[in-house]
């Protein structure tokens, strides 16, 4: 079970979060003028890496806040933890 | 059969402590320290159990908690019976009883025994090849085959035993009190680390603790001397806690362990009351020390498996730490120096050693010299070809090995013995190391496979780290140890080691016989009875990876995962197949290291605490009333109050009228609510709703219907306007939660420039709903200041109001289609409000009704249930509300994906309205629904959803989702069923006043 370090509340057991899937993907500011695959793009495609992969967790048990985490998924590693809206850490 | 063979008095067993015990119903004695294993050596038992396949009898094979043999079931047919238990870890107490499993009628003779005869037809795969074919008759090979399988027989009554669990926080945590882990801890302590030693052991010491042999001296002592100074050392620091009894059962990612301390288990039964059984404990440790130690392996040759046989080194563990001889002839087979310390051990105790028999032709260590110069005779260069002996081995039979090691060569010598000890060398236990994500490498030359790659802060050491002589562990501690904690000096530099073991070791896989290998049984896997002839053709058949081959020849799948035997599975594979061992890899360690009860696994969360329930402010009430509950997310929902022994549908159906009739009344507490405030809460509500939201007046209610991104609906509910900036939303029950998650997930990180707050105040109302033609009168006496013309407040809209003291919010919404109003009060008030609304009410026949009457109620008015009528396919279209889907707002959840291909098309299914064509034929929920019965494949339109019998309307109806369904209506469908074909129209889903003019009756 992976330790968090929530930005807001410090380091917690992992059972206290809920993982929220991949990061920064934004939801299109005019859904309407895309088609259906730039639609699609959005709705379903995700990707699943073997190393590092850029997540979003929120802490349900504790504050209710959504952060983004940098996770090496090949061993469970967390290299940095950030704000919502903060610029991501560079990828390595 | 009871003749003792003890041999001498060991300190760690107490003769003056006698204790009975039943094994197979017949009584025996043994002593306090004993296991049931070294009790039944002593009494001469070797043979425990009867093998899983071929049934064939089996004896104690080990010492330690790797035994894949000698397994038993404990207090048969009591509550406290507990299947698979390893005799070799059970201490004995008074009034243990144990028996064999997997035999009848009994162990001696056994039916099942007659597999072994078969066995050349019960190869690897046979259950799967065999039972194939004709398909059709699996359900008569089933009964057969279940009726053979499994090994003991788990508790049929509750279990009597109390467990619990903790956490434990601590800076190193030590696996394993051998030789290793006690100087590792005693480091840790004495620089002021906060220390957990544990050890599923209930001494301290390993295997050095009865090491009393002259060759192996640390500073001039003989080394169990010298381990045992350290332990008394050890025992005075108050910043380590050591834990006996005590096995680690998994080693999760960031240094997570949980491990098991039993308590109870080696007392006897009728101490047990009232005491914690076993402790689950939660480990999270900044560091991890894995001293875990080795398993020594056995050889693999023909008929190794016999009772009689065992490892090499639990031989020494019985005679020296138990002073019990598994044998008075006794034969040792090995590929190393190990099983000479057993020889020069057993020797000294006047145990009699026939010969030793060694893989390796040329061998002069000073363990070897010794052996021959007390007169035992060694075979260098040997093999065992074959073991005799049905119950017990009685005869080994011994052959020279050739120069490659693979063929079996000169003439045969026999040998008679009564036991037979085996070394094939040591194999780190790198278990735990591996589950917690940990990368092994192998080398070559012991072939081994140690610790390479760690996954979080932790190191091993001693043989787990694949140091097996005393002088390599006691010169490599202190090294690692000091990097490892980041500390100058340990109490270990420059000890003075005499450790006279040669490591050179002649390994071979599988060793030859002088039968041909089809002719042979050479176990690998003792438990499940895997030979290595079955993974040769395993092999054969095109298998390559150790993970299939595992699953095909069930190697390494019993209770004990093949801890012995694992590494010659891996060993005879990859020779076969050409690859190399390395490259192989090993097949996955997975927890528990040893098995855990599940009431370990659940602890105190047993009976009423298996799960949380929640409870409305009126439950007492409803309770009091003889209501049955259903559980609804958490929740326990009144479901019906059956009166004078009804049944759940009459009780139904008089509710159902009462209702409609005069007045009903139900608990709606449960309902999810949310508060919603701040300048954008009516922006926040359009982008979440499919209706638009910004026109609502202050003291307005609307129904909202929100969906997912996909299209799909998610929740319903009505919110109402408050105040300018404060609305508050209804959830359906189970959604509650997720609900605010969605909300808040949006509202983080999609738009966090809108000034929204959300608070889930779902706890803090009661809310009381009272429907039906008569509900204005009774809320005109409950509520008397309240104006409740249609004029001043008409249906969806909202009142603040009092009731004596007690402020309420009234809102005048409907989910019966009835005329109806819900109180929502401060949640203590709940009840008083509810027994208000009763007593006012009863000249109305106010009639009480719970979830089941409800959910009537709205199918008669075509109302959906999230969750019942709706699965996550179910756009607005395809529920026929398309009413709800605003045309005019630019954007909402959900609002692409209402035309994506897929979600456009005219054949999705369809919400409709079911009519049977007999009234009084009530539609079962889930069955399928077809429009022609005579093709094939017969073609699946759909499923009913919610099907009722209704006293209203006095007839059955249903709802259903049926492919193109919209446009259907009035068209005959079929309802197959298991005797009969129920016909149905399609018909309008709204099936009760469809002109809602009942809302303002």
């Amino acid at each position: 079970m992976f330790l968090i370090n929530c930005p807001y509340c410090g380091e917690r057991e992992q059972s206290e979060f809920k993982a929220g899937g991949e990061a920064h993907i934004v939801r299109p500011k005019q859904p309407t003028e895309l088609s259906d695959d730039q639609w699609a793009e959005y709705l379903f495609m995700r990707k699943n890496i073997k190393g590092i992969q850029f997540e979003r967790w929120v802490h349900t048990h504790g504050c209710r806040k959504w952060f983004n985490v940098v996770r090496d998924t090949s061993n469970d590693i967390i290299k940095a933890v950030y704000k919502m809206g903060e610029k991501p850490p560079p990828n390595k | 059969m009871t003749k003792s063979l003890r041999v001498k008095t060991s300190k760690f067993i107490d003769e003056t402590y006698k204790i009975s015990f039943k094994f197979n119903r017949k009584t025996y004695y043994g002593y306090k320290g004993d296991t049931l294993a070294s009790a039944l050596l002593a009494n001469n038992i070797h043979l425990v159990g009867r093998s899983f396949k071929y049934h064939r009898p089996r004896g104690i094979m080990t010492a330690g908690s790797e035994e894949p043999n000698a397994i038993v079931q404990l207090h048969d047919n009591t509550s406290r019976t507990e299947p698979n238990v390893r005799a070799t870890e059970i201490e004995i107490y008074e009034g243990l009883e144990a028996s064999s499993q997997n035999c009848w009628p009994n162990v001696n003779f056994d039916i099942g025994g007659i597999n072994n005869f078969l066995s050349p037809i019960l190869p690897a795969g046979f259950y799967y090849k065999t039972f194939m074919w004709p398909a059709s008759f699996w359900e008569k090979y089933e009964y057969f085959i279940r009726k053979s399988a499994g090994l003991g027989k788990s508790p049929t009554k509750p279990d009597p035993d109390i467990y619990e669990h903790k956490y434990i926080h601590c800076d190193v945590l030590v696996i394993g009190a051998g030789i290793s882990g006690i100087m590792a801890a005693k480091t840790a302590a004495k620089n002021g680390f906060k220390t957990l030693l544990v050890d599923e052991k209930p001494y301290l010491g390993g295997s050095t603790i009865y090491q009393n042999s002259e060759h192996f001296k640390i500073n001039n002592q003989i080394s169990s001397s010298w381990l045992d100074k350290e332990i008394n050392e050890i025992k005075k620091f108050e910043n380590l806690e050591i834990k006996i009894r005590t096995s680690v059962a998994a080693f999760h990612g960031y240094n997570f362990l949980l491990a098991r301390e039993s308590l109870t288990d080696h007392l006897p039964v009728n101490q047990r009351a009232n005491k914690i059984r076993h402790r689950l404990l939660k480990i999270r440790s900044k560091k991890v020390i894995n001293a875990t130690g080795s398993l020594e392996r056995p050889l693999i040759f023909n008929n190794n498996d016999r009772p009689g046989i065992l490892l090499s080194s639990a031989i020494d563990k019985y005679a020296n730490f138990y002073g019990v001889a598994c044998g008075e002839k006794n034969v040792l087979f090995t590929n190393n120096d190990s099983a000479y310390e057993t020889a020069i051990n057993l020797n000294q105790k006047g145990i009699n050693i026939e010969a030793v028999i060694d893989n390796r032709e040329e061998v002069d260590s000073k363990l070897v010299k010794e052996t021959e110069n007390n007169k035992i005779r060694v075979y260098k260069g040997y093999t065992v070809v074959d073991t005799s002996g049905y119950k017990k081995i009685n005869n080994v039979s011994i052959m020279q090995l050739s120069k490659d090691g693979e063929k079996a060569i000169g003439s045969k010598i026999s040998i008679n013995c009564d036991c037979l000890g085996i070394s094939g060398g040591w194999t780190p236990a790198v278990h735990l190391f591996t589950q917690s994500g940990g990368k092994l490498k192998f080398r070559e030359e012991d072939k081994v496979f140690i610790p390479n790659k760690y996954s979080s802060d932790q190191i091993s050491i001693g043989s787990c780290n694949g140091e097996f002589t005393l002088d390599e562990i006691l010169s490599s501690a202190p090294k690692i140890l000091k990097e490892f904690l980041n500390i100058k000096k340990t109490d270990y530099e420059n000890l003075e080691v005499n450790s006279s073991f040669n490591k050179s070791k002649r390994n071979i896989w599988l060793l030859p016989s002088d039968k041909v290998l089809g002719k042979t049984k050479s176990f690998v896997d003792y438990q499940n009875d895997a030979t290595a002839k079955d993974i040769k053709l395993a092999l054969r058949e095109g298998f390559r990876s150790i993970e299939h081959v595992k699953r095909y020849t069930t190697t390494g799948m019993g209770t004990d995962q093949g801890k012995l035997g694992n590494m010659h599975a891996l060993g005879i594979v990859s020779e076969t197949a050409g690859s190399k061992m390395g490259e192989l890899g090993t097949t996955t360690f997975r927890p528990p290291y040893t098995p855990l009860t599940f009431g370990t696994i659940v602890g105190r969360n047993v009976g009423e605490y298996f799960d949380v329930f929640r409870k409305t402010p009126i439950h007492d009430w409803h309770v009091k009333n003889k209501a049955e509950f259903e559980n609804v997310g958490q929740w326990k929902r009144a479901w019906y109050y059956p009166k004078n022994g009804e049944g759940m549908h009459d009780a139904v159906q008089r509710e159902s009228k009462a209702a409609r009739d005069s007045a009903g009344i139900l608990d709606a507490s449960t309902l999810g609510k949310i508060d919603i405030q701040g300048t954008d809460a009516s922006e926040f509500l359009n982008r979440v709703y499919t209706n638009a939201w910004s026109k609502l007046s202050i003291g307005k209610c609307r129904y909202g219907l929100m969906l997912n991104e996909d299209g799909m609906v998610y929740d319903d509910g009505v919110t109402t306007r408050l105040e300018e900036n404060h609305y508050i939303m209804t959830t359906t029950t189970g959604g509650a939660a997720t609900v605010l998650s969605k909300l808040e997930d949006y509202l983080q990180t999609e738009w966090p420039e809108l000034d929204v707050y959300l608070t889930s105040v779902t706890d803090h109302y009661a809310t009381v709903s009272v429907c039906g033609p008569n509900s204005k009168k009774i809320i005109s006496q409950v509520i008397p200041d309240l104006n409740l013309s249609d004029e001043s407040f008409p249906h969806m809209s909202f009142k603040n109001a009092k009731i004596g003291n007690i402020k309420c919010k009234v809102m005048r919404i409907s989910f019966t289609g009835e005329h109806s109003y819900e109180i929502n009060v401060q949640a203590s008030f709940g009840k008083a409000v509810w027994e208000k609304c009763m007593e006012v009410g009863k000249k109305f026949n106010i009639t009480p009704y719970g979830t089941e009457t409800m959910h009537l109620l709205r199918a008669e008015k075509g109302f959906i249930i999230v969750g019942q009528d709706t699965d996550a396919t179910m756009t607005p279209i395809d529920l026929q509300m398309d009413w709800i889907v605003s045309k005019k707002k630019y954007d909402f959840i959900g609002k692409r994906s209402l035309y994506r291909s897929d979600t456009i098309r005219e054949d999705r299914k369809q919400l409709v309205g079911l009519l049977t064509e007999n009234p009084n034929e009530i539609l079962e929920e889930g069955a399928q629904i077809v429009a022609d019965i005579n093709k094939s494949p017969v073609e699946m339109l759909g499923h009913v959803t919610s099907s009722y019998y209704s006293p209203n309307l006095k007839k059955s109806i249903a709802l259903g989702v049926v492919k193109g369904g919209k446009n259907m209506m009035g068209q005959k469908l079929i309802i197959p069923m298991e005797n009969k074909q129920i016909n149905v129209t399609v018909a309008d889903p709204v099936f009760l006043d469809k002109e809602n003019k009942r809302l303002n009756a």
